[in-house]
């Protein structure tokens, strides 16, 4: 289970101290698959960060299955089981989609296996294993990339961040199967996803709401849902799409 | 073949990937002795007499055939300076794997200066790699300062891969080549400097033929209080495109001054040019820790990935 305990987060902006997270409770169960939504500017990626360790909380502690990992840096906590995709994947000149892979699972990858991650995220191995990591690679390619690097380390904890952003929506009618796979699979990992997109809310067993860096609602996912439909929380593909 | 010591097959592994004695033709050099010499039906290898070097002649239409060239200094104080000239026949198509290692735990400066010039014939394709490394913890330097000509006769191809990763305290690397119609030219330079190194690369290439291509790309590295500066020239002088870049990491107090240039003497020429310097993006490091590397292996893992 990770709980986060009063956990503060502030910034400095232009001289002046502003609030991101404000004394923040939460309690995430082992094997759920939660979705974090809310505004933009709400302070859902900096929760994100915070667990990863990316930034380092102004007050509070965060807790890993009894163990307090408040101080561990991001390799630490990587090496506990977190697993992060980031928002806007990073591009590397002249590191490989199996380089990356190989980094990702600790270990040499057989074809096979490489190919297995990245069959998962919809992209086919001998097209894509030995192309780099570079500007020649569409955003939607790099998220799916990015999301079979976490599929990889075979993490206790994975935290996606706004899987959907700076892809077409083509491409993301795509992605969310890849959602929809990994919530009927979850035995023994749990999934954070930071998304505002319908068809993630739906799957999801618990949704919790974050505006200004506050929960503003936390339930089952049905029930969350029903209230916060059409607002910016939860916002619906265009139906000519569907 | 004379008997080669552990530090001179060590030379040989990073310079030339070699282990053992490789297929094809080769020349090696070691102490600025003939450490051994193997020629095939094609490729015909030559002692200069009026200087030290060889002549490398390659027949007409030799195919998949390599030539490896290797050079070790492993004594302290050596200073020479080579003449190695390539004859490339017509429609050949071959490797050539050059390199030099230098291991000085000596007091006194090594130096080895290669000189080396490609004759290609029409429609022949070459590939040139050359490596250079250096080793050795003794206060005499390690200096390399290869000067590389290239005349491309019509239709012909050359890639050429320009490594130096390690040890090497001083290089001055000068590289000229011209090209006739329809050649064409890929230069991949991979340079790092660290400690107290100071290394200048300088390419003139002229694109002297209609239709002539040259793609001249350098990726560096510079580290600790290390110096580079990489002048790069791309001359159009006629209906040619040419494209030349710099590409560099900078690291805690090193310097790098890039100096991609272009000079069009035909209207037609299309010519580009790009450089770009900066540190390690922080972003690319939190990548690869959140995928459990510490900050010193994911440096690593971006440097080497950056200078493959």
């Amino acid at each position: 289970m990770l709980e986060l305990q009063n956990i503060s987060f502030d910034v400095d902006e232009n001289g002046t101290n502003k609030e991101i997270i404000r004394h923040l409770d939460l309690k995430i169960e082992d094997h759920k698959f939660v979705v974090i939504t809310g505004p933009n500017g709400g302070g859902k990626s900096t929760l994100a960060k915070l667990i990863v360790g990316i930034e380092r909380p102004t007050e509070g502690r965060i807790i890993l299955d009894g163990e307090d990992i408040t101080d561990l840096s991001i390799t630490e906590r990587a090496n506990k089981g977190i697993g992060y995709a980031f928002q806007q994947p990073v591009r590397f000149k002249g590191i490989r989609v199996v380089d990356l892979l190989k980094i990702a699972a600790g270990k040499s990858l057989k074809f096979s296996e490489a190919c297995d991650y990245l069959s998962e995220v919809g992209l086919c191995a001998k097209d894509y294993i030995y192309r780099e990591v570079n500007a020649s690679l569409s955003g939607g390619e790099l998220k799916r990339i990015e999301i079979a690097t976490v599929l990889a380390r075979k993490t206790r904890l994975s935290v996606f961040d706004e899987p959907e952003a700076g892809i077409d929506l083509w491409s993301f009618q795509n992605l969310t199967r890849i959602f929809e796979r990994m919530r009927k699979e979850i035995t023994d990992s749990t999934v954070v996803v930071i998304s505002h997109q319908e068809r993630i809310l739906k799957i999801a067993d618990e949704i919790i709401v974050l505006a200004d860096g506050r929960i503003q609602m936390q339930g089952p996912g049905s029930e969350v849902l029903q209230k916060i439909m059409g607002t910016e929380s939860a916002v619906d593909t265009c139906d000519r799409l569907r | 073949m004379i008997q080669m010591d552990a530090i001179q097959k060590r030379l040989l592994a990073e310079v030339a990937d070699l282990h053992q004695v490789p297929e094809g033709a080769y020349n090696f050099r070691a102490n600025s002795q003939l450490a051994g010499r193997q020629t095939t039906a094609n490729i015909d290898i030559v002692s200069k007499t009026d200087v030290s070097g060889i002549d490398i002649h390659i027949k007409p239409g030799t195919k998949k055939e390599s030539v490896h060239i290797p050079v070790v200094l492993s004594a302290s104080g050596l200073k020479e300076t080579v003449y190695n000239d390539f004859y490339i026949g017509e429609d050949s198509d071959v490797v050539i794997v050059a390199g030099c290692g230098i291991d000085n735990c000596g007091v006194q400066d090594s130096e080895h200066d290669g000189v080396h010039r490609f004759y290609v014939g029409r429609n022949a394709k070459v590939k040139y790699v050359e490596k250079h490394y250096g080793s050795g913890d003794g206060l005499g330097k390690r200096i390399l300062n290869p000067v590389t000509e290239v005349y491309m006769e019509e239709g012909s191809s050359m890639e050429m891969e320009m490594v130096q990763i390690k040890g090497v305290d001083s290089t001055e690397r000068k590289t000229v080549a011209e090209l006739k119609e329809n050649a064409k030219l890929v230069v991949h330079e991979r340079l790092m400097t660290h400690g107290e190194q100071k290394a200048l690369s300088v390419y003139d290439v002229n694109l002297s033929g209609d239709g002539s291509s040259a793609d001249v790309v350098s990726r560096s590295v510079a580290r600790d209080h290390s110096y580079q500066k990489l002048d790069m020239c791309v001359k159009g002088n006629a209906a040619c495109s040419g494209h030349t870049e710099c590409d560099s990491i900078i690291m805690d107090q090193g310097t790098i001054l890039a100096v991609p240039s272009l000079e069009a003497n035909s209207v037609e020429a299309m010519l580009v040019h790009e450089a770009a310097i900066g540190k390690i993006a922080g972003e690319q490091l939190t990548k690869l820790m959140t995928l459990g590397l510490t900050e010193q292996e994911a440096e690593e893992q971006i440097i080497s990935g950056f200078l493959k």
